[in-house]
């Protein structure tokens, strides 16, 4: 989509000039937005009005301009973005403009350039030789870099709401209550996995420990065999976790299968020991020390596995990243090309997640905490669903669908 | 008394082609010419008001068109900007001489095209211009700059009926006459909105030219070849006076194309 603004000023509302620049906009397939009217008061006093036009192409806005400049319309030329120089390393000039994870374009020597990608809470650092744009965190900038500063020159395009068709992802902030029934949209779901996995779509699963704690990590295992999930996004607890629970049946102690089970976490470090003297999970894979669980399905199934870390971590697990920074980047690019997201029973996860993702990833949030859902799904106003629900009974509910919709298949 | 301005048609013919009607293998008879300007001369001098001539150039054969001179209001003449090369030479004539005459010359931008009175016809209380074929939308903006008063832009769409004046005629009771499709629809329906008893010319009369009338109160002075539009503007009480004018309209124009009020009203 490609907009301009045009002005038009005169006695447009007598010579119906502004009613047939609107018609003219409409008839050509074009929008329009009025972003101010002011219409004369006494007869002779002329009137004014601001209007953004878009058009899905460069060449039908070009075209359409031309027509309306006929009609009067005076093409309004959209100022360049201001720049400053980065003072330092990892440091921004003042009044920096902060992006948005809306699709952004920058106005600079005439043309417009889209910031990429898409990022939440970045500024922007433009390279004039290259004519790009692109939005950067704190530790990509370097002194001297050229970062976008105020307001000016900027036109940020929201995601519209589609209207060719209706899916469970079409509603805005769509919340289901803990007391609210989920089977119907648990099938949607079904439904629109089976769409992204037959177009070749990137799902990815964002797991909290509780999936293994409540004994849900076989519900996730039947997902990652029916090839539903292409990238798993985990910390090093969630794998702990899910190893001591191959290993040794518990969970931090705990055996999930036997009601009001006790243990020490003593477990748990042996777990972490075993796959650090193995040499990681993979490795813990091939030598068929790992031979069930979560992990081990990524290993087998080709899953992409994004670990990070986190302070109260033991081990790390080889092969989690533990420099924030570094996870941050590694996070970014593992989500670039995804398209399905599914933040499964982990707060600070999803957060992080969520803050990274572009404003098109289909996005499903399940935890039992509703401020948890509701946080993570406002960076998504039209793309997220979010389920206040035990993940335990979700994932057994979407896992029962899958596997019978492909016996049905 | 109400003052004009023409222009002997001594230097007059078709020099170049810029309207579907010029032609210029076919030409135009200059004695015939001459004849017809004579009798429109004598019959706007025998009506109640005064006519001023400007000495026509060599070179400029469409200075016999005065309406496209300009407009003028009160005391201030707006020359035009003609969009063809071939005419523009006309402007600094016209302009020398009406400063001459103490009109005070309020120029346009050199880039907004404006052909005068062709374009900018005063009816009821407000001042119509046409644009597209010769005079820009953004011409008229500025005239209500200068004039203060509203403008109302009509959209022409038939090139035969290239300038304003070609198509539309107000009358001084309110009303007009007008050949509606030389207008787009949103044309039509401003035209309506704005004046009452509207009549409209047939098609085959309109191609006489029959709306480039001169009205001087209750006298309209046309040219001959609309019948039933003369029986009407009787019927209500004018005054027709019928000429032949087949040489100007050899290059798109006729009564009123040859004649500018100065001033077309004293003011808005």
């Amino acid at each position: 989509m490609v907009s301009e603004t045009i002005e038009l000023r005169g006695h447009i509302i007598d010579s119906l000039i502004l009613p047939k620049i609107l018609d003219q906009i409409l008839t050509h397939g074009a929008n329009f937005k009025i972003g101010e009217i002011k219409i004369g008061e006494r007869r002779a006093d002329q009137s004014f009005a601001r209007i953004e036009v878009s058009a899905d192409t460069g060449e039908a806005l070009d075209e359409l301009m031309l027509r309306l400049r006929q009609h009067g319309a005076e093409v309004i030329e959209r100022a360049n973005v201001q720049l400053a120089s980065a003072p330092a390393d990892g440091v921004f000039p003042g009044d920096f403009y902060v992006t948005t994870n809306q699709q952004t374009f920058v106005r600079f020597g005439g043309k417009e350039i889209e910031v990429r990608p898409a990022m939440l809470n970045s500024a922007i650092a433009l390279d004039r030789k290259k004519e790009a744009a692109r939005a950067v965190k704190f530790f990509d900038v370097t002194k001297g870099d050229e970062i976008v500063v105020g307001q000016q020159g900027i036109r940020v395009v929201p995601v519209q709401r589609s209207t060719t068709h209706t899916d469970i992802f079409q509603f805005i902030n769509t919340i289901v209550d803990a007391d609210e029934p989920k089977s119907a949209i648990i099938r949607e779901l079904g439904e629109e996995l089976r769409r992204a996995r037959t177009a070749k779509g990137k799902i990815a699963i964002v797991a909290g420990p509780a999936i293994v704690r409540t004994g849900a990590g076989h519900h996730l295992v039947r997902l990652i065999e029916g090839d539903y999930v292409n990238r798993l996004f985990a910390g090093n607890s969630f794998a702990a976790y899910d190893v001591e629970r191959a290993l040794y049946g518990t969970s931090l102690g705990m055996n999930p299968d036997l009601a009001f089970a006790r243990g020490g976490h003593e477990n748990h470090l042996r777990a972490i020991n075993t796959i650090r003297e193995a040499g990681g999970i993979s490795a813990a894979v091939r030598q068929k020390l790992l031979t069930r669980g979560v992990m081990h399905a990524c290993v087998r199934h080709d899953v992409d596995i994004v670990l990070t870390g986190a302070i109260r971590d033991e081990g790390p697990i080889p092969g989690v990243t533990t420099d924030v920074i570094e996870a941050q980047k590694v996070m970014r690019q593992k989500l670039a090309d995804v398209t399905h997201v599914m933040l499964l029973a982990t707060v600070q996860h999803s957060l992080a997640v969520a803050s990274m993702l572009a404003p098109t990833v289909k996005t499903v949030c399940v935890d039992i905490d509703p401020t948890a859902v509701e946080r993570a799904v406002e960076h998504q106003p039209l793309q997220a669903v979010g389920l206040v629900t035990d993940v335990e009974p979700f994932l057994q509910e979407l896992a029962d669908y899958l596997t019978e919709s492909r016996i049905r298949e | 008394m109400r003052e004009l301005l023409l222009c002997p048609p001594d230097y007059y013919g078709i020099e170049y082609e810029i309207n579907p009607w010029m032609n210029r293998a076919r030409g135009t008879e200059a004695a015939l010419a001459q004849k017809q300007w004579k009798q429109l001369h004598a019959r706007l001098s025998s009506l109640d008001c005064e006519v001023h001539l400007i000495p026509p150039q060599r070179g400029l054969p469409d200075m016999v068109f005065t309406a496209n001179a300009g407009l003028t209001v009160g005391r201030k003449f707006i020359p035009s900007n003609f969009r063809h090369e071939e005419r523009a030479g006309e402007q600094p004539f016209f302009a020398k001489w009406m400063e001459e005459r103490d009109y005070e010359a309020n120029w346009l931008p050199g880039n907004l095209y404006f052909e005068g009175e062709g374009d900018a016809l005063f009816g009821n209380d407000a001042l119509f211009c046409g644009y597209k074929f010769r005079s820009d939308i953004q011409s008229h903006r500025a005239l209500a700059d200068i004039l203060g008063c509203l403008v109302i832009s009509v959209e022409l769409v038939d090139p035969r009926f290239y300038h304003l004046d070609t198509c539309f005629c107000p009358l001084p009771d309110g009303s007009a006459f007008w050949f509606p499709s030389a207008f787009d629809d949103y044309g039509q329906r401003t035209i309506r909105e704005h004046v009452t008893g509207l009549i409209d010319v047939l098609p085959e009369e309109a191609v006489h030219f029959s709306c480039n009338a001169v009205v001087i109160e209750r006298d309209i002075v046309l040219p001959e070849g609309a019948p039933r539009l003369v029986a009407t503007l009787q019927d209500r009480g004018y005054r027709c006076h019928e000429l032949a004018m087949s040489e100007f309209i050899k290059a798109g124009g006729a009564c009123k194309c040859l004649t500018m009020f100065m001033p077309q009203r004293e003011k808005c």
